[in-house]
């Protein structure tokens, strides 16, 4: 069977191909990724490539991967429509994971430690796990400083996020940074083959954070209160 | 000359609020699915783009699946897709751009990433048959109001004049907004206007002997602002229907009378109007009159193909695909500001 992942939740674009055989294992057939936020361009002709990379046709696909996020919204966006377009023509399933999951899936930590993408707005989206298959918070949005309140002393912080606001979060070794298809795709077949690890998502955006819209308050007059108004 | 064996064309658009499939053969429409999220944003007074752009991601796949399933064909029967490459709100393109490639891709079709101002002249194809060549289009709609010379809706479609501040259904929007009747604000001052007099209030008509075939209505709205706001400050009523029809009056008269001047001007013999405002009742009967008078043809596709929806960017399509033009690669991007004058990435 033949596995897609990718995901589009951080500034990166990263799309794997997997081969999984159930009962026996799995291997990775190709990979691309691009350090790039022009997720409409990049990501079809990235599937694209890997696809023709392990010589390998559209129709060949078993099931999808694909990183639902917490991420900026247009990226992410274009992730899962992607997935879940492809999905319908191919009439295949299509399994969402949390990125923050694939990001600690990818550490292959054994002790409890956070993970922390970049929110933007001065925020992180992050999210604690006791180990790298077992999330222990759900994912939320918010300061760095969040990420550490209430936590126990010297909780190791990974991801961009970690990176970035290092001031507050400490730490040195942040890596992995960016989430990885490759990641994505494992921790995919390794549910699906009934192993342990953190739950697969239904392709929904966790967006986290509300769209920034203002209902109008009373209207705006043209013409101020004191001015003598003449019929025009 | 409809033909069977024309290429079955799935078009997607996604650049405002309305996410829309259409599905056409040739210039034959067989499916037109529209999922519009315009409840949604009626409480902010306008389009929020976030907003729309979510429920782009919700209304995608299943506004596919409702075009299939009204037009009886499957997603494999598909011959080449088409979708809105811009312009638009950059965040609401890329969803549609993104779905498009991902058909495209998965089934190995070719795909074209296609103009919004040329797919609302090339919808009209599906209803009054092929475009005289050349003919003018005045595109009138909430983001867009445009005078074109198009040569060839494949290929040649030329900017000519626009709006220099607000577009027309915008100008409808806000002047909705002074008259407390809520958004949008076309249909209900159209409705509002057919109780009230157009020749009551003579409101300004901006850029009108200019010379140009350029638009001005954001004087219009604030004139329209001043008066009412003179009338409430008199503890006067304001009297709703006369303020619709003399500012609807307003914005169609100096609309009609430069899309004639266009034609005049280029001795060209045909007009279509096209965008949400073209479903104007008042706007259609003045371009009916002033065309008949001037002998020129008029093609004003039903309001249904006017304002935003997926059979027009599938027209557009069949019409590339039907040209002979090569199709945009997987890596095309959404375009938000693509000018008018390319029809296709």
């Amino acid at each position: 069977m033949l596995v897609l992942a990718f995901d589009t939740a951080t500034a990166a674009v990263t799309v794997a191909l997997y081969e999984w055989i159930p009962g026996e294992g799995a291997r990775r057939r190709a990979a691309a990724e691009a350090a790039d936020r022009r997720h409409t361009e990049l990501l079809t002709p990235s599937i694209a490539r890997v696809l023709a990379e392990a010589g390998a046709a559209p129709d060949d696909l078993s099931a999808i991967a694909v990183g639902v996020g917490p991420g900026p919204y247009t990226g992410l966006r274009v992730g899962l429509v992607t997935a879940r377009a492809m999905g319908e023509a191919l009439s295949i399933p299509v399994h969402g994971v949390c990125t923050l999951d694939a990001i600690a899936w990818a550490s292959a930590r054994t002790e409890p430690f956070a993970v922390a993408t970049d929110a933007r707005r001065k925020e992180v989206y992050w999210a604690r796990y006791a180990s790298s298959a077992v999330r222990a918070t759900e994912p939320a949005v918010g300061p760095a400083a969040d990420v550490l309140d209430g936590a126990p002393e010297g909780l190791p912080v990974i991801g961009e996020g970690a990176a970035l606001y290092a001031g507050v979060l400490g730490g040195m070794d942040h890596e992995p940074l960016m989430p990885s298809a490759t990641a994505l795709a494992e921790l995919a077949i390794a549910r699906l083959s009934g192993g342990p690890g953190p739950e697969l998502l239904p392709p929904e955006p966790l967006y986290l954070r509300r769209p920034d819209a203002k209902e109008p308050g009373p209207r705006k007059r043209v013409t101020a209160s004191r001015w003598e108004v003449t019929r025009p | 000359m409809i033909r069977d064996s024309a290429p079955l064309v799935l078009g997607i658009e996604t650049s405002c609020d309305e996410t829309g499939v259409g599905i056409v053969r040739g210039h034959t429409l067989l499916a037109d699915a529209i999922a519009s999220s315009v409840d949604q944003h009626a409480r902010f007074g306008g389009v929020v783009p976030e907003v729309a752009s979510r429920a782009h991601l919700e209304a995608m796949t299943a506004t596919v699946d409702r075009a299939l399933a009204e037009a009886g064909v499957a997603l494999r029967d598909v011959d080449a897709f088409a979708v809105t490459a811009g312009p638009g709100l950059p965040g609401a393109l890329m969803v549609g751009v993104a779905a498009a490639k991902a058909y495209a891709l998965a089934l190995g079709k070719p795909l074209y990433g296609v103009n919004h101002l040329a797919a609302h002249v090339c919808v009209d194809q599906l209803e009054h048959g092929p475009l005289p060549k050349p003919c003018v289009a005045l595109l009138v709609s909430g983001g867009h109001s445009s005078l074109l010379l198009v040569p060839d809706v494949a290929s040649d479609v030329r900017s000519l004049g626009g709006t220099v501040d607000d577009a027309a259904g915008e100008a409808f929007d806000k002047v909705a907004r002074v008259l407390d009747l809520g958004f949008p604000g076309g249909p209900v001052i159209d409705r509002m206007a057919r109780d009230g007099d157009p020749a009551a209030i003579p409101f300004p008509r901006g850029k009108y002997n200019d010379g140009t075939y350029d638009f001005s209505f954001s004087g219009l709205k604030t004139a329209v602002a001043r008066w009412v706001e003179a009338r409430e400050r008199a503890g006067e009523p304001v009297p709703v229907a006369d303020v619709s029809a003399s500012f609807q009056e307003a914005v169609v008269d100096v609309l009609t009378r430069k899309a004639l001047k266009v034609c005049k001007d280029n001795g060209v013999r045909d007009l279509l109007i096209g965008g949400g405002v073209a479903a104007n009742s008042r706007l259609r009967a003045l371009a009916a009159e002033r065309c008949e008078a001037a002998g020129v043809r008029l093609r004003v596709p039903r309001p249904k193909l006017c304002t935003d929806n997926g059979a027009m960017v599938a027209a557009l399509g069949a019409e590339l695909v039907a040209s002979g033009l090569a199709p945009s690669g997987l890596d095309v991007p959404a375009d938000s500001s693509l000018p008018i004058q390319t029809v296709a990435l």
